[in-house]
C-alpha cells in the first residue's frame, strides 16, 4: 500500500502561561493519504490550530513541542526521481526553508495580514521563489512568471491585472485566491489551510471552496484542512477528525462522522448546527463549557458535559478503540452514545 | 391588523469616509408586529448592522423615520422617548466587550433596575436579579451574582447581556449577530432563550445575522429579510424565503452555502453569478444594485430602474423586476 503523505504520532504541543502548562495539544496521532482532505473540526480551545502551526515550526516562543514524531513521505515520480522522508519536527535551518513551501504550504485566515502591503503580488511570487531556493538562477524569471501566472489563472483570477497589483487594491476573497496560488507555487504534496475562508463573505467562500476542490483534482495534493465550520468540513474533506481538549476523540469518513458518529461530543457538535435543506430540525445544545486546558479534569476530558458519564469515566482516559472498519472513537460508553441525544435535545 | 409596534418609512443612512459619501442603508420599508421574530440576514456591508443599531435608537436616520408605536423616533417629548429607550434594547454581538469588566454581575443588573426605579431597595433588587437571570438559565441565580464577567464563559455572558436588556422591561430587543462568537455547540440553547423570551413574555426579537441556515432555524414561526448593498431585497415568511426564495440574490446565496451534510451538500445546484466581483458602495451600479453579479439579469430595464419592494409568490415582498405575482 501506498505510503501516507503525512504520519503523526503522538504528538503532544504545551504552551507555557503564568498559571502553568496549557496542554493544547494532547497525544494526538493521524495520517493523511495521498490526495486526502482531512478535516480537523473542533471549537476554540481544542488545538486543532496549534497542530497546524507544530507542523510548520510556526508555534510561538511559549509553546514547545513536548512529545511525538511527524513524518513526511514524497514517492519518486517523473521529474524527481527519489523519494524523500523526512522527519518534520526535527527539521532546522535550510532543510526546514526546504520543506517550508517546497513539500508542506500553509494558507491562513487573515490574507490581509498574510501579504506584505508595500509589494507588488508578482514580487510575492518572486520572493518565495527566491527564499526557498526556486528558479532562482538568472534566465529562469520568465518560467517563474510563467508558472505564478498559470496559477493566478486556475485559481480564477485575472493574471495580467493581479501580477500588476498590490494587496490593498484587490478585495479579501482576492487576496486569500493568490494566498491560496503563492502556496502551491513550489508543488507541494501537502497544502494546510487554517479557517481559509473564515473571515469571507458567503459567495466568496463559495469560489474559495470550488477553487480549492477544482485544484486538489487537478494537481493531487494533500490537505490538511483546520475548521470550526462543520459545513466546509462536509463539503471539502475525505475525512474528518473532531478535536475536544487537545485530543482527537473520533475520526472516520466524512460520511460516517457525520451521518453516523459515535462519540458524544461528535454527536451533539454535529446536531447543534441547523441546516437550509427540509424543515425545522430537533438541535441539540451540549451542556456546559470547555475544560480549562491548565487543569483538565480527570478521566474522559468530556466527562463533566456528558450525560452517559459513569465511574470509569470519570477516572480513566480511553485511548482510540476501532468502532468499525475506518472510524476510531475514543469514548468508554461508544456502543450506548446515541443515548446522548435525548439529553442534549433542547426544548 | 393593529398598529406595528415599529415602521421603517423610507429609511436611509449614509456615512461620509474620506470626502465621500457611502450609502449604508437605502430605501428601507419595513413593519415590525409586536412580538415578531425578525432576521435580517446579508453578507458583510450590506446594512444590517447600521439598520438595527438605527431601529435601537443608537444611530440616526439620515432620510426617512423610525416609527415607534406610531411616533417618529426622532420627535418625542421626553416621557415617550424614555419608554422608547426602554423599549428597545440592543444585545450586542461580542460578550467580552459589552460587560464591564471591574462590576460584578450583580452591579451590572442593579444599576439599571434601581436607576429607573423598577425595583426599591436592595432585597427587593436582588429578588429580580434572580427572577432575570433563571430567565435567561443561570440557575442557581446566587452562584453568578458576586461573580466577574472573566469567570463567566462566552454563553454565559451573553446570557448576562440578555439579562441586563431585560431589566427594563423591554417590548424588542436589537441582537446583532448575537451568537455568532459563541461555541457551535452551545448555540441552539441561546437561540431557544431568545424564543422563550418570545413565547413566554411577549418580547419581539430582530436577530442580525451573516447565517441563513441559523435565520431559517430561529425564524421558523417569522420573518426573514436579505439585504444587499442597502437594500432590503426580499422578505417574507422565514420557511418561504429559505424554501422558495424569489429574488435571485437569495436564491444565489443559498445555493452557494455549504451544509453540514456530505451527501446534501455536494449535491445542491450550483446558480454561477455573472460577476463575483463585489461593487464598491462608493459606486454602486445602476438600477438594480445586483444586476451586473445577476444570473437571470434581464437586460435595460434591470440597468435603468431599481426595482420596488412588491408582493411575489409565496406571501414574500421581493424588489426584482422579473419577480411574478404568482401563489403556485
Amino acid at each position: 500500500m501506498a505510503r501516507p503523505t503525512l504520519s503523526v504520532r503522538d504528538l503532544s504541543i504545551a504552551y507555557r502561561a503564568r498559571r502553568g502548562q496549557v496542554q493544547a495539544v494532547r497525544g494526538i496521532s493521524f495520517d493523511i493519504e495521498r490526495g486526502e482532505a482531512l478535516a480537523l473540526i473542533g471549537e476554540s480551545g481544542s488545538g486543532k490550530t496549534t497542530v497546524g502551526l507544530g507542523l510548520m515550526h510556526l508555534l510561538p516562543a511559549t509553546a514547545r513541542i513536548v512529545d511525538g514524531s511527524a513524518t513526511y513521505h514524497r514517492p519518486a515520480n517523473g521529474s524527481d526521481a527519489t523519494a524523500r522522508e523526512i522527519e518534520v519536527l526535527g527539521l532546522k535551518g535550510d532543510a526546514l526553508r526546504r520543506f517550508r513551501w517546497g513539500e508542506c504550504a500553509m494558507v491562513f485566515q487573515s490574507a490581509l495580514n498574510a501579504l506584505n502591503p508595500v509589494l507588488r503580488i508578482s514580487e510575492h511570487f518572486a520572493d518565495t521563489a527566491r527564499a526557498h531556493g526556486y528558479l532562482s538562477a538568472s534566465g529562469q524569471s520568465n518560467a517563474l512568471r510563467e508558472r505564478s501566472m498559470d496559477l493566478l489563472s486556475r485559481v480564477r483570477l485575472d493574471p495580467e491585472r493581479v501580477w500588476r497589483s498590490f494587496p490593498h487594491e484587490l478585495s479579501g476573497g482576492m487576496r486569500q485566491r493568490v494566498l491560496i496560488a503563492l502556496a502551491l507555487l513550489l508543488e507541494p504534496q501537502l497544502l494546510i489551510l487554517d479557517e481559509p475562508t473564515t473571515a469571507l463573505d458567503i459567495l466568496t467562500q463559495r469560489s474559495i471552496m470550488d477553487v480549492l476542490k477544482e485544484l486538489r483534482s487537478q494537481l493531487g495534493f494533500s490537505m490538511l484542512f483546520i475548521s470550526h465550520d462543520l459545513a466546509l468540513a462536509a463539503e471539502l474533506a475525505d475525512r474528518v477528525a473532531t478535536m475536544y481538549a487537545g485530543r482527537i476523540i473520533e475520526i472516520g469518513d466524512v460520511r460516517t462522522i457525520f451521518q453516523n458518529p459515535y462519540h458524544p461530543y461528535t454527536i451533539g457538535l454535529i446536531k447543534a448546527v441547523p441546516t437550509l435543506a427540509g424543515d425545522k430540525e430537533d438541535l441539540t445544545s451540549v451542556p456546559g463549557s470547555p475544560p480549562d486546558l491548565i487543569d483538565l479534569p480527570t478521566g474522559c476530558k468530556f466527562h463533566p458535559r456528558c450525560p452517559l458519564a459513569d465511574a470509569r469515566c470519570r477516572s480513566d482516559e480511553m485511548d482510540q478503540t476501532e468502532a468499525a472498519p475506518g472510524h476510531q472513537v475514543a469514548c468508554w460508553r461508544w456502543p450506548d452514545a446515541r443515548d446522548v441525544l435525548k439529553s442534549f435535545q433542547v426544548k | 391588523m393593529s398598529e406595528p409596534l415599529i415602521t421603517l418609512e423610507h429609511v436611509q443612512r449614509t456615512f461620509d469616509v474620506k470626502g465621500q459619501t457611502i450609502t449604508a442603508v437605502n430605501d428601507v420599508n419595513l413593519e415590525i408586529p409586536a412580538g415578531e421574530v425578525l432576521c435580517l440576514v446579508g453578507e458583510s456591508g450590506c446594512g444590517k448592522t447600521t439598520t438595527g443599531k438605527m431601529i435601537a435608537g443608537l444611530l440616526p436616520v439620515s432620510y426617512g423615520r423610525i416609527l415607534f408605536r406610531g411616533q417618529d423616533i426622532a420627535a418625542l417629548a421626553p416621557a415617550e422617548r424614555k419608554s422608547y429607550r426602554l423599549g428597545v434594547q440592543m444585545v450586542h454581538q461580542d460578550p467580552y466587550a459589552s460587560l464591564n469588566p471591574v462590576q460584578t454581575i450583580a452591579d451590572i443588573l442593579a444599576a439599571p433596575l434601581q436607576h429607573h426605579r423598577f425595583t426599591r431597595g436592595e432585597a427587593e433588587t436582588r429578588k429580580r436579579m434572580r427572577e432575570l437571570l433563571e430567565i435567561v438559565d443561570l440557575t442557581p441565580p446566587d452562584d453568578y451574582l458576586d461573580k466577574y464577567p472573566h469567570q463567566l464563559s462566552g454563553g454565559q455572558r451573553q446570557r448576562v447581556s440578555v439579562a441586563r436588556a431585560l431589566t427594563v422591561n423591554p417590548a424588542f430587543i436589537v441582537a446583532d449577530e448575537a451568537v455568532s462568537m459563541v461555541d457551535v455547540s452551545i448555540r441552539i440553547s441561546l437561540l431557544k432563550m431568545f424564543t422563550r423570551l418570545k413565547d413566554e413574555m411577549g418580547v419581539g426579537v430582530l436577530l442580525i445575522t451573516h447565517d441563513l441556515a441559523l435565520a431559517k432555524y430561529f425564524a421558523w414561526e417569522g420573518r426573514i429579510g436579505v439585504m444587499y448593498l442597502g437594500r432590503l431585497v426580499e422578505i417574507g415568511p422565514a420557511r418561504q424565503v429559505v424554501g422558495h426564495p424569489q429574488h435571485p440574490y437569495t436564491q444565489v446565496l443559498l445555493s452557494a452555502i455549504p451544509e453540514a451534510d456530505p451527501d446534501v451538500t455536494r449535491a445542491k445546484p450550483r446558480i454561477a453569478l455573472r460577476s463575483t466581483d463585489v461593487p464598491s458602495l462608493l459606486r454602486l451600479p445602476t438600477g438594480c444594485t445586483f444586476h451586473p453579479r445577476c444570473p437571470a439579469f434581464a437586460g435595460e430595464v434591470c440597468a435603468r430602474e431599481v426595482p420596488a419592494l412588491k408582493r411575489a409568490g409565496w406571501g414574500s415582498d421581493v424588489a426584482c423586476h422579473l419577480a411574478q405575482a404568482h401563489e403556485p
